[in-house]
């Protein structure tokens, strides 16, 4: 940080003073000293295997793929790269794991692992979060506060379920389905494993996961994690691999339970690859949220509620706040504060534990977003982005502001999964729930205002799985998560997530 | 018009104990060979579409036979408009219905039972005459169709208690889940048990607040067109519930693939059709609501309460809201 008096000079007003430039797309006068956050923590290991019925091997052809950090274009490893063989071996150690062992096992030994679990996710945390930092490019500070807390508290909060059951469903006996195949996105590697895997295995299912092939390694981590736990060999199988060996998998013929976080487009190809055989399924998919602000809200909560909304992990989450809705009256004032708070944000180094937006997940992410931002502007929406340094390599992004925007605008309906906002303008509540449902999506939205009956009549007209009222982004492992319409259909988290593990039978 | 022969159906009767001189051939007579002394007025079957009762404006019907192959009807057969009709109804209908208090809806299906009671023996020879059901069999089966309705209205402002949530989050917030209504529900209707079975799958979606697009049995339509006419008179409004008779094999590809319909229950989907269905209600990310694994239509027994009123099915049609809401002074 610079002595600069000016930098030490109090806010005034509700504006920053004008020789700071902040707003005017300059950057902040001052520079902070590196605080990295220190990698030894973790033991890179030169080649990741597949983890199938409690072993780590190599896929049945040899084939590998590379894991680059997205922040410095490095390969970091190499991981085995599944075959359908070894899908097929991995589906066949989930099968006798259910049911020779896992399946029949009392709910309180299946929690007694569970709880194991969380414990060494407790104890791994930090290299946890550096490894899922290295690998996907989130900052350092999402990571550990964010990523690896909610996971292990995932694994925590169902533990406890394994034995309790019959309280969830009142009148029935709930069975595991048996085997789960499950797939998920780059964005949370660890914290959609914890999602997808405590609940199958509380319920008695065992799994075969697949992780993105951008960030296999703190699943494969994960595996090492199993075998420190004890936990009986195939009740959990990772197979790393490109999207058609997560289609082979969902598809394959002795799985009875998919679960599916991605792109709706993904999800809609899944669905049809399991159509008319008796899988269940669940689908957590794509969104673009309406983060609603009326003219009476606390503004600058707002502001910092708009931030964590769209830049929160770069963007690169589905439930984003991806459309700003801002009530005329105010529309002037909060662009000007949001702008403000715009050149403070510290984009950079993922490792760095000061740094607010990292790298985008990789190269062909990044091209969509520079596309959809192309696009903006060539649609006529007005661009804006603080001057913030971008490091020479990896993949950024600036922090990215479209006022002018039309609803029909490619930005204003199209996921960009990147830190780039929308901001359009509404006159009464009415028209706000009109826009904010114009959208096939619908997993998440916010509302910010100081009126409790205006929260709640907005909660009522959202076509939203998630509504967060005068905050956005929240996580807890007791909340229930999933969307309305396109954005999917099943919850993950809570008693409710539950209910996608198990088969109802009469007491 | 040629008679489809069910030959396989027949011998079920047989089996049931239905002559050709008993309670089916009987029933049948009455329609085909009224009494001299009086002509009777024959009912018209129609559709049930926005609360009016249209025929098909495609001016089509196709014959329906009783459960031993006799004729005795000509039934609405359905086109792709009055569905596409059907469905604009239900979604016109959604809301108002779904903004209805609990206890409003709760009534309101109540009443629906209140009407039938009324309607018994009508009921009872239709479904005796559909099914080749003996009368007493009949009776039970009718009784229990309303005591269902009567079960599952109940469940109007008791679900969200049972399904939804307070959740105790690890941080300064309020958390709650509530459950809403999905939105329209496309009800392809079991091909065996015209009114139970019907109903069975009726009422769960409507008391969660969805409107339904129905397409009635095929085989044995004429009691759910009979239950329209009760819907009609009941204080369901118009639109919540649309009723269409008509070609499973013509309609529900139109139905899985109609992009304002946001749910599917599949359970009366013919064999042949129900792959090419759920790839269409993929396209829209539609909830499908499956028969569990191993259940046949045919051998579903819909007199077992417990495998029929079953509040899952109820939460097939719900969606789950979560709700944050922050603590402080």
């Amino acid at each position: 940080m610079t002595t600069d008096s000016k930098a030490l000079r109090p806010w005034s007003g509700d504006r920053a003073p004008a020789d700071w430039g902040l707003g005017d797309g300059q950057a902040v006068p001052w520079e902070y000293a590196p605080a990295p956050e220190s990698r030894d923590v973790v033991t890179l290991k030169p080649r990741y295997g597949l983890f199938i019925d409690g072993r780590e091997v190599q896929a049945s052809d040899g084939g590998i793929f590379r894991s680059v950090n997205p922040a410095t274009e490095e390969v970091i490893a190499e991981v085995a790269k599944a075959t359908t063989a070894d899908v097929d071996r991995a589906v066949r150690a989930a099968r006798r794991a259910q049911k020779t062992r896992w399946g029949s096992l009392p709910g309180k030994e299946r929690a007694k692992y569970l709880f194991r679990i969380a414990r060494i996710l407790q104890e791994r945390s930090r290299e946890f979060a550096v490894l899922e930092t290295m690998d996907s490019g989130k900052p350092i500070k999402e990571s550990r506060d964010v990523d690896v807390p909610l996971a292990a508290n995932h694994f925590w909060y169902y533990a406890g379920w394994a034995d309790k059951l019959d309280y969830a469903f009142p009148g029935r006996v709930a069975k595991p389905l048996g085997v789960a195949a499950q797939v998920i996105p780059w964005n949370f590697p660890l914290l959609m494993l914890a999602w997808k895997i405590a609940p199958a295995l509380a319920a008695g299912n065992t799994v075969v996961l697949k992780p993105a092939s951008t960030t296999p390694l703190t699943a494969l981590l994960f595996a090492e994690v199993c075998q420190q736990a004890d936990l009986p060999a195939g009740v959990v199988n990772i197979v790393p691999g490109p999207s058609d060996i997560g289609m082979h998998l969902v598809s394959h013929p002795d799985v009875d339970k998919v679960a599916f976080t991605g792109s709706t487009g993904v999800g809609k190809l899944i669905h049809k690859a399991i159509a008319g055989t008796d899988k269940a399924l669940t689908l957590e998919l794509g969104g673009k949220a309406a983060n609603i602000v009326f003219e009476d809200a606390a503004l600058d909560q707002a502001v910092e509620g708009i931030v964590n909304g769209i830049y929160f992990n770069q963007g690169e989450v589905c439930c984003a706040g991806s459309r700003l809705l801002v009530q005329e009256s105010i529309q002037g004032p909060l662009i000007e504060k949001l702008k403000d708070r715009l050149s403070t944000i510290r984009v950079g180094d993922p490792l760095d534990k000061n740094t607010d937006v990292g790298a985008i997940n990789s190269k062909a992410q990044l091209e969509k977003i520079t596309e959809l931002v192309a696009a903006g502007v060539a649609e006529g929406a007005e661009l804006y982005q603080p001057a913030c340094d971008l490091p020479e390599r990896g993949y950024f992004f600036r922090p990215t502001l479209f006022t002018n925007v039309a609803q029909s605008h490619r930005i204003a309906q199209e996921e960009i999964f990147g830190p780039v906002l929308s901001v359009l303008t509404f006159r009464t509540p009415d028209e706000a729930v009109e826009k904010a449902n114009n959208t096939p999506y619908g997993l998440s939205a916010g509302v910010w205002t100081e009126k409790g009956s205006r929260i709640l009549w907005m909660v009522r007209k959202m076509k939203a799985g998630v509504v967060w009222a005068n905050t956005f982004n929240r996580f807890d492992p007791t909340s229930p998560f999933g969307g309305y319409k396109e954005s999917g259909f099943g919850r993950e988290g809570g008693m409710q997530g539950l209910h996608a593990y198990v088969r109802l039978e009469d007491r | 018009m040629a008679v489809p022969k069910r030959p396989s159906k027949a011998s079920a009767a047989a089996k049931a104990g239905v002559a050709k001189t008993g309670a089916v051939a009987r029933a049948v007579r009455a329609r085909v060979e009224p009494a001299a002394a009086r002509i009777d007025v024959r009912k018209t079957w129609k559709l049930y579409i926005g609360g009016a009762f249209p025929r098909s404006e495609s001016g089509r019907s196709y014959v329906v036979s009783a459960s031993d192959g006799t004729p005795y009807a000509n039934a609405v057969r359905a086109s792709r408009k009055d569905l596409r009709d059907a469905v604009r109804a239900a979604r016109g209908a959604f809301h108002p219905w779904a903004d209805r208090t609990a206890m409003n809806r709760g009534q309101i299906l109540y009443r629906v039972a209140e009407l039938m009671e009324g309607r018994r023996d009508q009921f009872e020879a239709e479904v005796a005459l559909a099914e080749g059901l003996r009368a007493d069999r009949a009776r039970e089966v009718v009784a229990r169709a309303i005591d269902r309705w009567v079960w599952y209205a109940g469940w109007a402002d008791k679900i969200a208690q049972v399904l939804g949530s307070s959740n105790p989050v690890a941080s300064d917030y309020f958390n709650f889940t509530i459950p809403e209504a999905t939105g329209v529900v496309g009800i392809v209707a079991p091909e065996s048990s015209s009114l139970l079975g019907l109903i069975s799958r009726l009422a769960p979606p409507l008391v969660a607040g969805n409107s339904v697009v129905v397409l009635a049995s095929e085989t044995r339509p004429l009691p759910a067109v009979s239950l329209t006419e009760v819907l009609a008179t009941s204080d369901v409004p118009g639109g919540v519930i649309n009723v269409l008779t008509g070609r499973k094999h013509e309609l529900v590809p139109v139905l899985a693939a109609h992009e304002d319909v946001d749910a599917l229950d599949v359970w009366g989907v013919p064999d042949d059709l129900r792959t090419a269905v759920e790839l269409s209600a993929a396209d829209s990310v539609k909830r499908v609501a499956r028969r569990p694994k191993g259940v046949a239509d045919a051998r579903f027994d819909w007199l077992d309460d417990r495998a029929s009123e079953r509040p899952e099915w109820i939460a097939a049609y719900l969606e789950m809201k979560t709700v944050w809401h922050p603590i402080g002074v």
